[in-house]
């Protein structure tokens, strides 16, 4: 059987030998052009067997050429995706990167102007819990702090030359946006680091439970003021959480590509796809942030307590996270009367745990 | 004076790189970038050509288009120059340049990019002309001492030329008349006249 495979196997390369011992292009053949892509030369006939214009359209279709320079990219005389990368980045991404972050902002106006301030229902109790630690705060800040600055300095390079150059003029803008590629070049790993510990601290709690569907099909309560049951995370901001950690990774990954240019890929193609969907994502995920900001903040009342000092009224945690409370009290007990909010973040912090 | 340009004429270039020496000695370029250079196509074969590029100083330029500061700009005589005291070294002007022109130094995190550098028609750049700030961000301005780019005035065999666009294709029109096309059998004169038999 071994002998049978290896007489095969001569027998190929006895066949294949000659054939690359005659490395010249027989005489009507297209000839042989190295780039990166395959070439389909789509001449008219009577020009098929011209060598000379098979190698101009090779050329212009991205032949690589032999050059003296050590980087070999340097023999690529014409790159077309230039044009079409330029095309999209200005009126795909710029202009759906504008619509989004605006339509964003109109919708959450028209949702303050009609729902109002989330108020809690019963009031505050003046009990409060800990819902998060110092640990899971400091992650969520050093994530959102540095993705805000990312966001900025991005759309400075995307929006800058058209919306802030004509106010500020080329020399101040020339200086912003030079610290603006800084800021976001450096401010890319604290985002990363920021990522890494947010996924870590809280995957586990961003997994589907038997409590999302209900929360789904009654919209979370959002314009209903109904208040279904939910976990620590209810479905809602477990959306935000995988958004985030995708998104965020896509976004990561292209930016260390863009970070250190041909390092990971070998060719300018990949280099331009890779900077649309760094630019796409990055403005597409700002957009969806603006929302995550609002509720966050004016669009609730109490929200922003949690993530600020960490500790939340009971009342809104049985309204809004009634499965993760009962678990919480039935572990540590009801929590005692605290002094109201308004005498200092450090006053109304220590519940006996 | 008309709009300036390159034209390099593949049939003669013999990849002696004297364009590539002449812009790096007499612009004072640093290591490692490469404003000129020689790429030749089926290198050993009966029809190799090279070819030597640089910016292009196109009339409708994409890196003009696409600069997140707006500091490339065009002149009045078509030549396509970048101010880089704005230049954030983004790289922008070359995913969108066909010709690869922008090259960039590895000066920052990672080797990242520089400020960019390209070939300027040896007409320098937007300091004051001849100064020692134009020649040391941007080398040599010849077209201001009414000079043409010294590439194309060292070339050995006239295959590069630089000058107005008209006066090039005047030049390049009278060649393939007088040597028709095909001429000087880098095209593969045996094979093209086979064709045509």
């Amino acid at each position: 059987m071994i002998r049978v495979l290896m007489a095969a196997v001569f027998a190929l390369l006895a066949v294949a030998a000659p054939a690359q011992a005659d490395v010249r292009p027989p005489a009507d053949a297209a000839v042989a052009v190295t780039s990166g892509q395959d070439i389909q030369p789509s001449l008219p006939s009577n020009l098929r067997s011209n060598p000379a214009a098979q190698l101009w359209q090779g050329i212009g279709d991205g032949t690589v050429g032999r050059v003296t320079i050590p980087d070999p990219q340097a023999g690529r005389l014409i790159q077309t995706g230039g044009m079409d990368w330029l095309e999209f980045r200005s009126e795909v991404i710029g202009f759906w990167g504008m619509v989004a972050v605006l339509g964003m902002l109109t919708g959450l106006t028209a949702f303050f102007m009609i729902r109002g301030r989330i108020k809690i229902d019963s009031g505050r109790s003046g009990r409060l819990i800990q819902r998060f630690k110092r640990i899971e705060v400091v992650g969520h800040w050093m994530t959102a702090v540095s993705f805000l600055a990312l966001a900025l300095t991005g759309l400075v390079m995307l929006y800058g030359r058209d919306l802030l150059l004509p106010l500020i003029g080329p020399a101040a803008f020339a200086g912003l946006a030079r610290a603006g590629k800084y800021a976001h070049n450096f401010g890319g790993f604290v985002f990363m680091a920021g990522l890494a510990m947010i996924f870590v601290m809280w995957v586990r709690h961003n997994v589907w439970d038997r409590y999302d569907l209900n929360w789904i099909l009654k919209g979370g309560g959002l314009l209903s003021k109904d208040h279904p049951p939910a976990e620590k995370f209810n479905f809602g901001q477990k959306t935000v959480f995988w958004m985030v950690i995708l998104i965020g990774l896509a976004l990561s990954l292209t930016g260390l590509n863009l970070l250190m240019p041909f390092w990971f890929t070998p060719d300018i193609e990949t280099m331009q796809v890779v900077q649309l969907v760094h630019a796409g994502l990055g403005v597409g995920l700002f957009a969806l942030m603006l929302a995550h900001i609002y509720i966050g903040s004016v669009g609730m009342e109490s929200a922003f307590d949690a993530m600020s000092t960490g500790y939340v009224d009971i009342n809104w945690a049985r309204e809004h996270h009634s499965v993760w409370v009962d678990r919480h009290v039935s572990e540590q007990g009801e929590p005692p009367l605290a002094p109201p909010p308004g005498k200092g973040a450090g006053a109304s912090a220590q519940p006996a745990e | 004076m008309g709009k300036m340009a390159f034209l390099c004429d593949g049939d003669r270039c013999i990849e002696c790189n004297a364009c590539v020496t002449a812009c790096k000695n007499e612009n004072e370029v640093p290591w490692g970038i490469n404003r000129r250079r020689v790429v030749t196509i089926n290198d050993g074969l009966p029809d190799e050509k090279s070819l030597s590029v640089a910016c292009m100083h196109c009339a409708d330029a994409p890196c003009i288009s696409v600069c997140p500061t707006n500091v490339i700009y065009s002149t009045a005589d078509g030549v396509v120059l970048h101010d880089k005291d704005g230049c954030i070294g983004c790289g922008y002007c070359f995913y969108a340049c066909p010709f690869g022109a922008p090259q960039y130094p590895q000066k920052g995190n990672f080797g990242s990019r520089g400020k960019m550098d390209k070939c300027t028609f040896c007409s320098g750049g937007p300091e004051e002309t001849n100064s020692q700030a134009e020649f040391s961000k941007y080398g040599r301005n010849r077209v201001a001492e009414g000079k043409l780019p010294l590439c194309a005035e060292m070339c050995s065999t006239k295959a590069l030329l630089a000058g107005d666009a008209d006066v090039l294709s005047d030049i390049f029109r009278q060649r393939v008349v007088e040597r028709g096309f095909g001429g000087g059998g880098s095209y593969g004169l045996t094979e093209s006249r086979k064709a045509r038999t």
